[in-house]
């Protein structure tokens, strides 16, 4: 059989990312995926006629614009609109908007709070201290803290005097800031309870964790560092869904020479001697390479698909302590039309973004009581979106398609597995919410899927149906991502390598863990680096 | 689909209806929440209105607050660098307010409008900050923004123009005092101040009577010249006034991201505002260390050789480093100067330094860079003596 300089195993977005960047080195790559379709969580597939969904993912932001351009995107077919809006439904029949537009959104602050309107200037600029720290970092490998290795000392030094130059009280607030909760945080600045609960869903979007529990402050900072077109904290739609992302990337990296191989599930890395050889697919076919990198999640990568025997215990037992519980669920629903909402016009720009039901810091913990108590929230929090009043592609003219994300949702119910019953039942809670608020809601639906933690694990493999192949906390984070020792992309096998959403910088549709590993593999083989260097807010 | 008034982005202040009949430009900014002239007719003619007739200015964008309380004088003391003992009923008073560090948060002017009420009147909101000062404090504070509007009234025959509309006695206003005055059932209160270095008053009264305030006082305005001036011609005159303006001049401290992009009140030449035999006042502490250790900035005004503006320069040393740069400028009409306001590093922006601005100006769209040599003046570029004359003289 033929060997090849490198096999990829998954064709999520970084996998993809990854492989392309190898390709373009020079090297002769396979990305071997399970599925019959290629794109992990971010992915467009189409399950009633005429509609189209993303699937898992759904708004971009965090996806480096540096591979946007480096891998020539645009020309592969990806389109990124930005969305401008959103807004939360209050019980009492009022709602609060978020505008884009500063004076606009100061308007409708003032409306809840005039303190809250001018504090989230305060807040603003704060959180904008706290991006510029994290964003010159996210196209950088990690620095081992414990190693000598010169390269590792001076990307030390190197993240240190960033923080240095950011001025002493930052450090103070810095330290603070990733390990106390969103909700501390808000308390901080707002006084609203609807302006707080509309804020405090970015801190635990995909999160096992509640708005008071220390380490979700980072959370919300983790949505707010991307950008659009420059500008931070903004999020768009992919046109034609997440799916136009994998499928770029697939273009660029065929285009560099690159083989895809689908409905190809790995059933092992094969290791010789303290090498990886290649992969064993689960139909028995064999692929060779020296370099094998998995783009599934840090557990899935060495507790499925390597031997223990092949590996230190101590990675096996990281492996096993890692932390990736699933939290989140998802409806994807095909509309017959646009639904009314209650106290706002129908085709306002609010309702052109993310939507949401629940107007309370008390509403939104209680949700994550439910999660503890091994069932999905009641009175969940949900991220709703309609992206077809912007993106054309994915309805006929005059219908829609809405994109709902559920928090929490637990990876089993009471202990027990989920079953379709349940499924469904988890379905109609999340369909009665947004009834509540859309009289003519349920008359409009044509297709729903829906999505537990069993279907995104099952389908996609992120493990518990973790969204982001494993939590973003501290202990998981930077140099600890995956885990300690190993947050530099390389296994604990020669030419071994993860590229996935399980290592640094995480989760989201990001592209940055792929192109960081693919760096480090060029460097290993002492090929030229062809990777783009990170733009510079400067 | 059409938007709803209340729902536009950015709104129409109360004397809309009047200024865009009288806009022959229809050229027009957003300020804060609304949307403002920024020429009626001509940049010159307006520029010479306020330095020769009498020019009128939309303030509805000001952010005002009220202040009210038992506690409010000790309470202004507290925010305000400057003693503010001396403001009783009937003054007012400018001054900056600094955060912990000691950065400006804005500049503005203080109404002592009468027992246990003041007006504050700034650039920027700061309702957050004067809120989290208020601890401890018997004070209300609310944003009345919306609910007042005032005119800037400016110029040599500004004082006629008001004297016309039968407001008794104002010839007697000297600088910094106001007096209220009975208007159409309602109260107008008029203060000698404003940002153009003139003779010249403000008018305000609440929002209802907007239109009805900007028709007297046109009416009465008649024959002393009196035209409507978008802020283009404003700029003009509040450079040659020396007047810094936030966002522009410097950035307010609650906006800053990098650090020691904020400028202390020593370094935006307002260190005649800092009072240190008051024992409390927000950024105190980190005032009296610059005070010892030094400024990283200085303030300048500058008198720049040649006619080009040098709008956004750089400028150097004599020993071609870079030490600061341009944040204001423009040709002075009335100075016949070409003038600009900057920001300098220590110890650079000393009188008789020799500085340059480099300058960059195109014809017919062929660049073209000067090295301007800049002289460093003190005070305004242009200060009539009217300014502060009390009753002033007909002109
Ligand atoms: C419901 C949901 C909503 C989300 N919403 C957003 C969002 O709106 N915006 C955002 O930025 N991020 C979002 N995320 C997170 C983001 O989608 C993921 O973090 C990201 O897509 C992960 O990409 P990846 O390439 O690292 O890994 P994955 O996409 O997980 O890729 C892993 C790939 O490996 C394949 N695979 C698994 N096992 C095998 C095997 N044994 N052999 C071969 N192939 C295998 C899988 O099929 C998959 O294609 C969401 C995730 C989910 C699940």
């Amino acid at each position: 059989m033929k060997k090849y300089d490198a096999i990829v195993i998954g064709a999520g977005h970084n996998g993809l990312t990854n492989a392309a960047y190898l390709a373009k080195s020079g090297m002769d790559v396979l990305v071997v995926e399970k599925n019959p379709w290629i794109g992990g969580a971010s992915v467009s597939r189409s399950l009633h006629e005429g509609w189209t969904y993303s699937n898992c993912s759904y708004v971009c932001s965090l996806f480096r614009p540096e591979i946007y351009r480096d891998l020539e995107l645009a020309r592969h077919g990806l389109q990124v609109i930005p969305y401008e809006g959103g807004l939360t439904f209050m019980q009492d029949g009022d709602y609060f908007g978020n505008y884009s537009d500063h004076e606009r959104h100061h308007r409708e602050l003032a409306r809840h709070s005039k303190r809250d309107a001018n504090a989230y200037d305060r807040f603003s600029a704060d959180v904008s201290r706290q991006t510029r720290l994290i964003r010159p970092f996210l196209m950088r490998t990690p620095p081992d803290p414990t190693s000598f290795k010169p390269a590792d000392v001076m990307e030390l030094v190197h993240m240190l005097k960033t923080y240095w130059d950011l001025g002493e009280d930052i450090l103070y607030d810095t330290m603070r800031f990733w390990t106390m909760s969103v909700g501390d945080f808000l308390d901080e600045y707002f006084e609203s309870d609807v302006i707080k609960a509309h804020m405090a869903g970015s801190g635990i979007i995909g999160t096992a964790l509640g708005i008071y529990s220390p380490g979700t402050a980072y959370v919300l900072l983790h949505h707010y560092m991307g950008d659009v077109d420059g500008s931070i904290g903004s999020w768009g739609f992919a046109r034609g869904g997440m799916g136009s992302i994998a499928k770029a990337l697939a273009g660029s990296f065929q285009s560099f020479g690159g083989e895809i191989m689908t409905d190809a599930g790995v059933d092992k890395i094969l290791v010789k001697n303290g090498e990886t050889k290649g992969v064993v697919l689960e139909n028995g076919d064999e692929h060779y390479a020296d370099i094998v990198v998995s783009n599934l999640d840090p557990k899935r990568t060495f507790l499925k698909i390597m031997d223990e025997n092949d590996l230190p215990p101590d990675v096996v037992k990281k492996a096993k302590n890692f932390k990736i519980r699933g939290s989140s669920g998802k409806l994807n629903i095909s509309l017959d039309g646009m639904p009314t909402f209650r106290g706002i016009e129908k085709g306002h720009e609010l309702l052109k973004a993310d939507f949401h039901f629940i107007d309370s810091m008390e509403r939104m913990e209680r949700a994550y009581d439910d999660w503890k108590n091994g069932t999905w929230s009641k009175d969940p929090y949900v991220d709703t979106l309609i992206p077809t009043q912007v993106d054309p592609t994915m309805a006929p003219p005059g219908k829609h398609m809405m994109t709902v994300f559920v928090q929490y949702c637990p990876p089993k119910v009471n202990g027990e597995e989920w079953t379709d019953e349940l499924r469904d039942e988890f379905g109609q809670t999340v369909i009665n919410q947004i009834a509540e608020y859309s009289p003519d809601f349920k008359d409009l639906i044509l297709h729903a899927e829906i999505r537990t933690p069993r279907e995104l694990e099952n389908e996609v493999g992120l493990t518990e149906g973790n969204i982001f192949q494993g939590e973003l906390t501290m202990d998981q984070l930077l140099f600890n991502r995956p885990f300690p020792g190993y947050a530099q992309y390389r296994g604990p096998v020669k030419g071994m390598y993860m590229s996935g959403s399980g290592t640094h910088p995480g989760g989201g549709v990001m592209g940055a863990p792929g192109v960081n590993s693919a760096r480090e593999i060029l460097s290993d083989l002492s090929r030229k680096n062809v990777t783009p260097e990170a733009f510079s807010d400067e | 689909m059409s938007v709803r008034e209340a729902d536009k982005r950015v709104l129409r202040t109360p004397f809309y209806s009047r200024a865009s009949e009288l806009c022959q430009t229809n050229l027009w900014s957003p300020w804060k929440a609304y949307t403002t002239v920024d020429c009626y007719s001509y940049v010159e003619e307006e520029y010479f209105a306020i330095r020769n007739a009498t020019g009128v200015f939309d303030l509805t964008p000001m952010i005002k607050y009220r202040i009210s309380g038992p506690d409010g004088l000790a309470y202004l003391d507290k925010l305000m660098t400057r003693k503010m003992s001396k403001l009783t009923p009937g003054r007012v008073m400018y001054s900056a307010w600094c955060n912990d560090l000691g950065h400006v948060l804005d500049d503005g002017t203080v109404f002592h409008l009468e027992e246990n009420l003041w007006r504050l009147c700034s650039a920027e909101r700061h309702m957050d900050w004067l809120q989290a000062t208020a601890l401890g404090f018997d004070v209300e504070i609310e944003d009345e923004t919306d609910d007042v509007v005032g005119l800037a009234v400016q110029g040599p025959t500004s004082c006629q123009t008001l004297k016309a509309m039968n407001l008794s006695c104002v010839e007697n206003l000297k600088p910094f005092q106001h007096m209220s005055f009975d208007f159409e059932g309602t109260k107008l209160m008029v203060s000698r101040t404003g940002f153009t270095g003139d003779l010249g008053y403000e008018l305000w009264v609440p929002s209802e009577y907007a239109e009805k305030l900007w028709d007297t006082l046109f009416e009465a305005g008649k024959a002393f010249g009196i035209l409507p001036i978008g802020s283009h011609a404003l700029d003009i005159v509040r450079i040659e006034a020396g007047f810094i303006q936030a966002e522009v001049d410097f950035v307010p401290a609650l906006n800053v991201v990098r650090a020691g992009r904020g400028r202390s009140p020593f370094e935006l030449g307002l260190d005649w505002l800092v009072h240190f035999d008051k024992p409390v006042f927000n950024g105190r502490r980190a005032l009296l260390k610059e005070k010892e250790e030094g400024s990283r900035y200085r303030f300048v005004r500058l008198d720049i050789e040649g006619n080009k503006p040098a709008s956004d320069s750089f400028i150097y040393n004599s020993k071609k480093d870079i030490v600061g740069h341009i944040t204001s400028a423009t040709w002075s009409p009335s100075a016949k100067k070409n003038i600009a306001l900057g920001s300098v590093e220590m110890p650079w922006g000393r009188l008789g330094d020799e500085l340059y601005a480099e300058i960059y100006y195109n014809r017919e769209l062929k660049w073209n860079r000067l090295m301007a040599r800049c002289h460093v003046v003190e005070g305004a570029f242009f200060d009539p003596p009217r300014r502060r004359e009390t009753p002033p003289l007909d002109y």
